[in-house]
């Protein structure tokens, strides 16, 4: 076994030298009757690289990613081009092989970036602070509706529908053993710990924060506004007006792996810093007055407070927060401002495309890089007839199943918009003339 | 000496860029102004990449020598599951791609779901949580669904003092009252205190929430007595398997009577750590639990192929979003099939080994709590030292200077000035000799009277002792801008 040091002499020499016979004398404690002596049947031998190798490509192959072909998927999971130098540097063993920072001395390395990404993170949202990354976007705004609870000592959480609709159902699963209530885009009252919104929202609307913000004042809720195109920030105004903006970091950095590891955020006003979930890098100095950073604040977290903790997470997407950390860097100030345009202008010619086609009417009107329309014709149909022309179509959403989400971004061709545009005009035409048309949207 | 480096903010200068991209056509249907300065650095590639080159070897890491954190399970991580992870078939899906484009992936699930099923010897597994205490959280959330499908969520939860802190955590998130069960003179559950919590508050006690292998390094031998007497009161035995590492191949947790189980990935299936992530925390249930499982899941269809489940009315939900830490999963199937069923008993048995092998040759220098044998980890204390005014601080940054990233301190709480030592199985004994030695010389030199030489230490690292108390204080969490 290629990963395993031991040979089966040394392995006689070392329980001779600890005085035992045989192996299963340190497994005393384990009921006999329970202890396995033979490998577990039931299960294939070790392999060899070459073996796992083809196996796990075959299965790999199996998959048509969205490389393939033209895909307009987007929902809070994004299609972005990576530089070579951030999985390079990723791959170093030196991040790879380490853990959560607990001696200083020896991961400065460690505690740098995830310093880097806080203030990179703040700076994005227009948030004070931020800490070093949560699981995902969805979990991310969960802990910002518990930490709204515990700032505001109140039970009911809004959220608007038109959230990510992962991010609602992970808030209400969490929601259901705790006191009091999460609803849909209701008006906030003197019991609302907190409203989430999301701009750009799940249909790719970019909202106008200022209503809602008065809103919340009247009744002293917090705002949480949720973002899972972090992209979008190089163009549009940071959400200055929440109190939290939480969400998914995954465009810069991170592949799409099928839903994950992705790369959850948490940022928010510098007052509420001892209610934050998660880890937390300082800035410090050394014995020798050198700079260096530390994880404080420790005193919020499960492995001192315990029971009383802001939040049980502990393991959080290290190496995706360097990932980003990395390509943000790479990209810079203009960079990134130049990407966020990119993939805008790419969505107004996506959106001028399905304008101009008859029998679709675009509904979003303001929007980064996703847009909504609705069509003649059931989006299964659609999503259908677009993948037997070598197309991967946007979300089907609505209750009515007639609307369509799509996502462009700095990977989506001119040519591609056009091969979109021809399919869906085909399409319709095709249906027309089958009298496949309904008109009720 | 590692090189110094600063802040990248601070290498900005105006009109450097890191990339190329095409000049865009300036178009804006927002409906808002456009963004102005963020504050980014402004650097070139060969900057960024000797900037993080620099700051990688600031670290420590497995791959350049031993790393003994206990409870942590710092083994080996195969450079074959991270080019699986990478291949275009699987990095570029997208999670909402149709189930005919994602077949490959739901198969990795499925086929995943299987080895861990086989090796739990329990019926019902989620792979979605992201990590150990998401794990948990979602073990929890399914206890309590099911007592209140009976009709009464209950009211406590039983944790042992030398818990890791996640499980009082995840409880209390669950808005459970934790009742603390103390640890024997053995270092296991002490049983009296066990059956009299039991005694006192009957089917008030949702679940037990026991460690085992447990934090102390030892495996619980009344694990089946305790699964016996929980399930009399109508009570859950939820098992925190961040230890699976000591026991895969050798033991089947379905046959200790455990109903719900978090394993990480991050731990006995060598997804590597990354610096604190991401990782991933699949639970195992009983059938009792199985029909709680979190949305989504993966079926296999009579026809052969693959599905995603979405829907099913009893299930706890959703607990994050898409279908989990997909990546991670490639490679621990990918690490599974390559030691297949007799390499992973061997692992279960070279980690035992090597534990024991280090605590057989540290007995006599150290105090050790309990007697073993241990399992994957052992636990030593400061006490002898502590005489010689010798903390285990001070012990800790010793190893720094003599190369070698410390044990696991201070946890669990339930010895004063723990020391938690998991070598795990890809450890050579040449390497723990090495380790052996450098405890033996830290030891003596307590013993010789050297505390103010320890005080001042570590001194060969990049960084001195850090001033944590400063950091805490005066909070600086980002830079001025
Ligand atoms: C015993 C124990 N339980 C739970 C956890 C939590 O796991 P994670 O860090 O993956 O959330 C850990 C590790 O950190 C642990 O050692």
């Amino acid at each position: 076994m290629r990963y395993l040091p031991h040979t089966d002499e040394s392995r006689k020499d070392m329980l001779r030298a600890i005085g035992a016979q045989h192996i299963d004398e340190l497994y005393t404690h384990v009921p006999k009757e329970t202890l396995m002596s033979e490998p577990l049947s039931s299960l294939p031998s070790h392999m060899g690289e070459m073996q796992v190798e083809s196996h796990i490509k075959a299965l790999a192959e199996k998959n048509t990613p969205t490389s393939k072909m033209p895909s307009f998927l987007g929902g809070g999971c994004y299609h972005h081009h990576i530089p070579a130098s951030v999985d390079h540097l990723i791959q170093r063993g030196e991040f790879l092989t380490t853990y959560t920072p607990y001696q200083p001395e020896v991961s400065q390395g460690t505690l740098t970036y995830v310093y880097e990404f806080q203030n990179y993170i703040a700076r994005l949202t227009g948030m004070d602070i931020a800490n070093a990354s949560m699981y995902d976007g969805a979990t991310a705004d969960t802990e910002a509706a518990l930490m709204a609870k515990r700032l505001t000592k109140r039970n009911n959480v809004i959220i608007y529908p038109c959230v990510h609709p992962d991010y609602i159902d992970v808030l209400k699963s969490y929601s259901t053993h705790s006191n009091g209530t999460v609803e849909l885009g209701t008006e906030p009252d003197e019991n609302t710990a907190c409203v989430i919104i999301q701009s750009p929202n799940y249909y790719g609307l970019v909202f106008d924060l200022k209503e809602l913000r008065e809103k919340c004042d009247a009744v002293g809720a917090k705002l949480v506004v949720a973002v899972n195109e972090i992209v979008s920030l190089g163009l549009l105004p940071a959400p200055e007006m929440a109190d939290i903006v939480a969400g998914e970091a995954q465009s810069i950095g991170v592949p799409m792996s099928f839903g994950g590891p992705h790369l959850g955020f948490f940022a928010c006003k510098k007052e509420y810093m001892r209610q934050m979930p998660g880890r937390l890098c300082g800035k410090t100095v050394d014995a020798d007055g050198k700079e260096g950073f530390v994880l404080t604040l420790n005193t919020r977290e499960q492995h001192i407070r315990r029971d009383k903790a802001t939040s049980n997470i502990c393991t959080n997407q290290g190496l995706c927060a360097l990932a980003f950390t990395i390509h943000l860097g790479l990209l810079g100030e203009t960079g990134f401002k130049t990407l966020a345009q990119l993939n805008h202008t790419q969505a107004c010619k996506l959106a001028d495309t399905l304008e101009s086609i008859e029998g679709v009417t675009l509904k979003t009107e303001t929007f980064f890089n996703e847009v909504t329309a609705s069509f003649p014709i059931s989006t299964e149909l659609l999503s259908t007839e677009l993948s037997k022309r070598s197309i991967i179509g946007g979300i089907p959403v609505g209750e009515t199943k007639h609307s369509m989400v799509f996502c462009a971004t700095e990977l989506t061709s001119d040519e591609d918009i056009s091969k979109l545009n021809n399919a869906i005009e085909h399409i319709l035409k095709e249906q027309e003339s089958n009298g496949g048309l309904s008109h009720a949207v | 000496m590692p090189f110094e480096t600063d802040l990248l903010i601070h290498q900005s200068v105006k009109g450097r860029c890191g990339v190329d991209l095409p000049t865009p056509e300036v178009r804006n249907r927002t409906g808002q102004n456009l963004r102005e300065s963020i504050g980014l650095p402004e650097v070139s590639e060969p900057q960024v990449m000797r900037h993080y080159t620099r700051l990688s070897h600031q670290n420590y890491s497995i791959d350049e020598n031993f790393y003994p954190l206990g409870s942590c399970t710092m083994k080996h991580n195969p450079r074959l599951n991270e080019k699986l992870a990478r291949l275009e078939g699987f990095a570029h899906l997208h999670p909402l791609q149709s189930e005919e484009h994602s077949q490959g992936a739901l198969e990795v699930i499925y086929q995943l779901t299987d080895w861990l099923k086989k090796l739990s010897g329990m019926p019902g597994l989620t792979l979605d949580p992201a990590a150990g205490a998401h794990g948990e959280l979602t073990g929890m959330m399914m206890v309590r669904k099911a007592h209140e499908a009976k009709g009464n969520p209950r009211k406590i939860v039983l944790v042992p003092d030398s818990a890791h802190g996640t499980n009082p955590a995840t409880a209390a998130t669950c808005k459970y009252t934790i009742v603390t069960i103390k640890t024997g003179d053995d270092g296991m559950v002490d049983m009296d205190a066990f059956n009299a919590a039991v005694k006192e508050h009957g089917e008030d006690i949702a679940a037990f929430m026991l460690t085992n292998p447990s934090t102390c390094g030892l495996f619980e031998p009344n694990v089946k007595v305790i699964a016996d007497t929980l399930h009399d009161i109508g009570a859950y035995f939820y098992c925190d398997g961040a230890n699976f590492n000591a026991i895969v191949g050798k033991v089947l947790p379905g046959d200790l009577g455990i109903d719900v189980m978090q394993i990480n990935l991050h731990k006995t299936f060598s997804t590597p750590h990354g610096g604190g992530g991401p990782g991933s925390g699949p639970v195992m249930v009983s059938e009792a639990l199985v029909p709680y499982l979190p949305i989504p899941y993966v079926e296999k269809k009579k026809d052969g192929t693959f599905a995603l489940v979405k829907e099913n009315e009893t299930s706890i939900g959703r607990i994050k979003g898409f279908h989990g830490q997909f990546g991670m999963m490639i490679r621990a199937l990918a690490y599974m099939m390559s030691h297949g069923a007799d390499g992973l008993q061997k692992v279960a048995e070279d980690a035992v080994l090597n534990a024991n092998y280090i605590l057989h040759n540290l007995k006599d220098d150290f105090h050790v709590p309990y007697p073993g044998p241990c399992m994957h980890e052992c636990l030593l204390t400061h006490k002898k030292q502590k005489e010689h005014g010798v903390t285990t601080m001070n012990i800790a940054k010793a190893l720094l200077d003599a190369g070698y990233h410390p044990m696991t301190v201070y946890f669990p709480l339930v010895v004063d000035g723990a020391m938690l030592i998991e070598p795990t199985e890809t450890e050579s004994r040449e390497t723990m000799d090495g380790f052996i030695a450098a405890m033996k010389t830290i030891a003596k030199r307590a013993q010789d009277g050297d505390a103010t030489a320890f005080h001042a230490q570590p001194q060969t690292t990049f960084r001195k002792r850090l001033d944590e108390t400063q950091a805490a204080r005066k909070p600086v969490l980002v830079e001025d801008k």
